[in-house]
């Protein structure tokens, strides 16, 4: 058994992770969260010159064809460091999906695009409140067009092209829903920046107006392909999320052997050593569980439904847990402006709901562990 | 990542699944695999006997205690052959309950510190089952504070005298030797005075007295010393460095990794597939889900963080501190499990007659016990005290007692 990323991979994290804290320090997240950019132009193009936007993107499509465990750890790393980019958006959704389901014009049309950083893609699927579902969808795709309103996508108003989620029937049935690759310069679509929980990323809602769009995959497949996409994304997210609450553990620890009140640092008391301890289980468990989501994203298992369920509920918890002791162990301090927390709540938070929130993936995981069992 | 054998590991898990699969106490095979915690029995047999019965078949082929040497009665196996065996025996492996502490903690304190001939002579015994073993730390007046613990021996030509009492001693009712620490000087300061020795149960002067638990079962003991007396020989280590003895012996305990904490989560999955409320299973009510969903993740947590240690075990690492989370958060799941599996019987929960009960009274059983799995080797605020300090590197807690004279510290909290 070798259930550890090899050396190489480890270096690449290194690597992320040196280059990360010297581009992306605290204060270039928050000159995203209070400007108006949308995104760090700056690091993005960094990223790509890197090779971090395409490591898993294959080199006939322009890539470095490393794989997904590579991604994983870079993956961790954007976490770790908040990273104010689409990466989520363009690399776990759009690629993934375009790997999936494009046909060889369209790949070749937008992932060297995504891996040179000259593309962000982003995938347009919620309406409103609700969790995924076929039966949410009501944007409509006819002649080659799509009508309708998808709130919120994130990175909406900031990405190049989208991939979509029409309704193209009415059976009540998930054939009813197709996936529509737009690019989102060429009009038709008209896009408004909400303000959000997590202003370092952005939240948009897009309006689709007899906007031109072609198929990505076959018709009645799209809520397959989605489904497929959003496991592997989830596997992704879950280690960004890690990343996150690893930082958000740090944080606080340190900050409990710095301060001092009555007399002796307040990482003495076992008050506060216990809420330390507590974070720590939750971020080991949660890495853990993202160990499995990547072998079985890196292999193709058959597990991967339930294994991307379980890593991504676990890392959402540890995430959210993580950086809300984090603000309790820094106490007063921790609600301030100038101090990092409240990033790292923020974050936690908005990435515990893109995909689908946490009672959506409580349900699938116990879906997919009912129907195994029953098999 | 791959989860695979190497093609040694192949031809070892082929070896040993061969051996079990021809060997194994199969008509015991479906109540193994329905104990659960607070529920362990077999039907018209001792569960000590057939648990002894194959551990000596093992010992005879060379299974037992895998990681020990051939000499103590091991089979030289590396650590990650050892987890191996472990997946292998699967519910075979409850057996090995009452061997845990002998071969887990008694074995290894006595390899570190035994003289060669007491270990040729009592470590193959131990290995194979004939002889169990127990570990008598804990005192009424030392639980989590065991360096606060009281029981004297005191030096009498080649011998010593021990007097005082022990609690919570598992097994020591069947139990045929034991690892004992005791006050060798009152007057330093309390890690300072204690010497570490290996004694015969039968010894005059031992007295063992098994507690009634709050769930109704006796598995732990109060043990009593009147003037027993042991000879210098068997003692484990220097006289006055007890302290450190222990903490190898304690050490052992985070290498005993493979076998997995229960959480109760199988059972009670099984039991929300089986169960129908308002005419529909139970696990296809969202809230049920919810909870499910929530335990699963914790369950698949450990379960991998275990394969994370095997594999620095693999790879010839000494595992990380990763493993000590298992119990804290397995102690408080079952308990938790148990509750829930009683709520979604309503008022029916109450029963845990057998006969009557769901599921034959498991989740009752699991319900009265779990309390002891919190507290027991170290509690659940101890092992948060550890990971803060060993892991997360906080400052230990101001004790007020380290440098005060044993004999000085204050013994009673009002009055």
């Amino acid at each position: 058994m070798n259930f550890e990323f090899s050396d190489d991979q480890k270096q690449l994290r290194d690597q992320a992770r040196r280059f990360l804290a010297e581009q992306c320090p605290p204060k270039a997240v928050r000159a995203v969260l209070e400007g108006a950019a949308g995104y760090d132009k700056a690091l993005w193009q960094g990223l790509a010159d890197m090779g971090f936007l395409g490591v898993a993107i294959p080199e006939a499509f322009g890539g470095a064809g490393a794989g997904h465990l590579e991604l994983c750890v870079i993956a961790e790393e954007m976490g770790r460091a908040l990273a104010p980019v689409p990466f989520s958006s363009t690399v776990y959704l759009a690629a993934e999906a375009l790997l999936l389901a494009g046909s060889d014009a369209q790949k070749q049309a937008w992932l060297p695009k995504i891996a040179s950083g000259a593309a962000i893609g982003t995938l347009a699927l919620f309406e409103g409140p609700g969790n995924p579902s076929p039966r949410a969808i009501r944007l409509g795709a006819a002649n080659g067009v799509l009508n309708g309103v998808k709130t919120p996508v994130a990175d909406g108003a900031i990405a190049d092209f989208a991939i979509v989620a029409a309704r193209v029937g009415s059976s009540g049935r998930e054939t009813d829903i197709a996936l529509h690759l737009v690019d989102l310069k060429a009009g038709g679509v008209a896009a408004q920046t909400l303000a959000s929980v997590d202003p370092s990323r952005n939240q948009a809602e897009l309006t689709f107006t007899d906007c031109k769009a072609e198929p990505l995959g076959a018709a009645n497949e799209g809520w397959s392909i989605l489904t497929r996409v959003l496991d592997r994304a989830a596997v992704l997210m879950a280690f960004e999320q890690v990343g996150g609450a690893d930082r958000a553990l740090e944080m606080g620890r340190d900050y409990a052997l710095d301060r001092v009140a009555f007399g002796r640092p307040i990482g003495s008391f076992q008050a506060v050593k216990h809420i330390l301890a507590d974070m720590y289980v939750a971020a080991t468990l949660a890495r853990s569980n993202c160990y499995y989501g990547a072998w079985a994203l890196s292999t193709d298992a058959g597990e991967l439904p339930e294994a991307a369920a379980t890593a991504r509920i676990s890392a959402t918890q540890a995430f959210q847990h993580c950086s809300k002791q984090n603000i309790q162990v820094h106490g007063g301090m921790g609600f301030t402006w100038e101090f990092d927390c409240h990033l790292y709540y923020r974050r936690s938070n908005a990435l515990a709901l893109a995909l689908g929130s946490l009672s959506y993936w409580e349900d699938q995981l116990i879906e997919r562990m009912r129907k195994k069992n029953a098999a | 990542m791959n989860f695979d054998d190497t093609p040694q590991e192949a031809a070892f898990r082929a070896e040993a699944r061969a051996w079990i699969e021809a060997n194994a106490p199969k008509q015991y095979q479906d109540e193994l695999a329905k104990a659960s915690l607070g529920r362990f029995t077999l039907a018209g047999a001792n569960v000590l006997d057939v648990a002894k019965a194959w551990q000596k078949k093992k010992a005879d082929a060379g299974w037992a205690c895998l990681h020990w040497p051939k000499e103590y009665g091991g089979r030289g196996s590396s650590p990650i052959e050892r987890v191996i065996w472990q997946q292998e025996e699967g519910v075979f492996g409850k057996l090995g309950r009452m061997f845990i502490i002998g071969h887990g903690m008694c074995g290894p304190t006595m390899m570190a510190y035994a003289s060669e001939e007491h270990k040729r002579r009592y470590l193959p015994p131990l290995a194979s089952g004939e002889k169990v073993w127990c570990q008598l730390f804990s005192e009424p007046a030392g639980g989590s504070d065991v360096a606060g613990l009281r029981t004297r021996a005191e030096r009498d030509g080649d011998d010593w005298i021990v007097n005082g009492q022990k609690i919570w001693t598992s097994g020591a009712h069947y139990s045929d030797y034991g690892i004992l620490i005791t006050r060798t000087d009152p007057t330093v300061p309390k890690h300072k005075g204690l010497t570490m020795f290996f004694l015969d149960m039968k010894s005059p002067g031992v007295e063992i007295k098994p507690i009634k638990q709050a769930n109704g079962q006796s598995e732990f003991n109060e043990v009593y010393f009147t003037d027993v007396r042991i000879p210098d020989s068997q003692r484990l280590g220097a006289v006055n460095d007890g302290w450190n003895v222990s903490l190898t012996t304690l050490m052992n305990e985070r290498m005993s990794i493979g076998a997995s904490v229960a959480t109760g989560f199988p059972e009670l999955f099984d039991y929300c597939n089986d169960l129908v409320i308002d005419g529909a299973p139970a696990i296809e009510d969202r809230a049920v889900r919810a909870k499910l969903a929530n335990w699963a993740v914790k369950a698949s947590g450990l379960k991998y963080t275990a394969f994370r240690s095997i594999s620095a075990l693999s790879r010839g690492e000494r595992p990380g501190p990763e493993n000590s989370i298992g119990k804290l958060v397995a102690g408080s799941m079952i308990q938790e499990v148990a509750t829930y599996a009683l709520d979604l019987q309503g008022a029916a929960g109450v029963v845990s007659d057998p006969a009557h009960a769901e599921v034959e009274g498991k989740f009752q059983a699991m319900l009265l016990r779990s309390p002891a799995t919190r507290v027991e080797g170290g509690t659940d605020e101890i092992l948060r005290n550890i990971i803060a300090e060993r892991v997360l590197g906080l400052p230990g807690d101001i004790r007020v007692d380290k440098d005060v004279p044993f004999n000085k510290i204050p013994t009673r909290g009002r009055g």
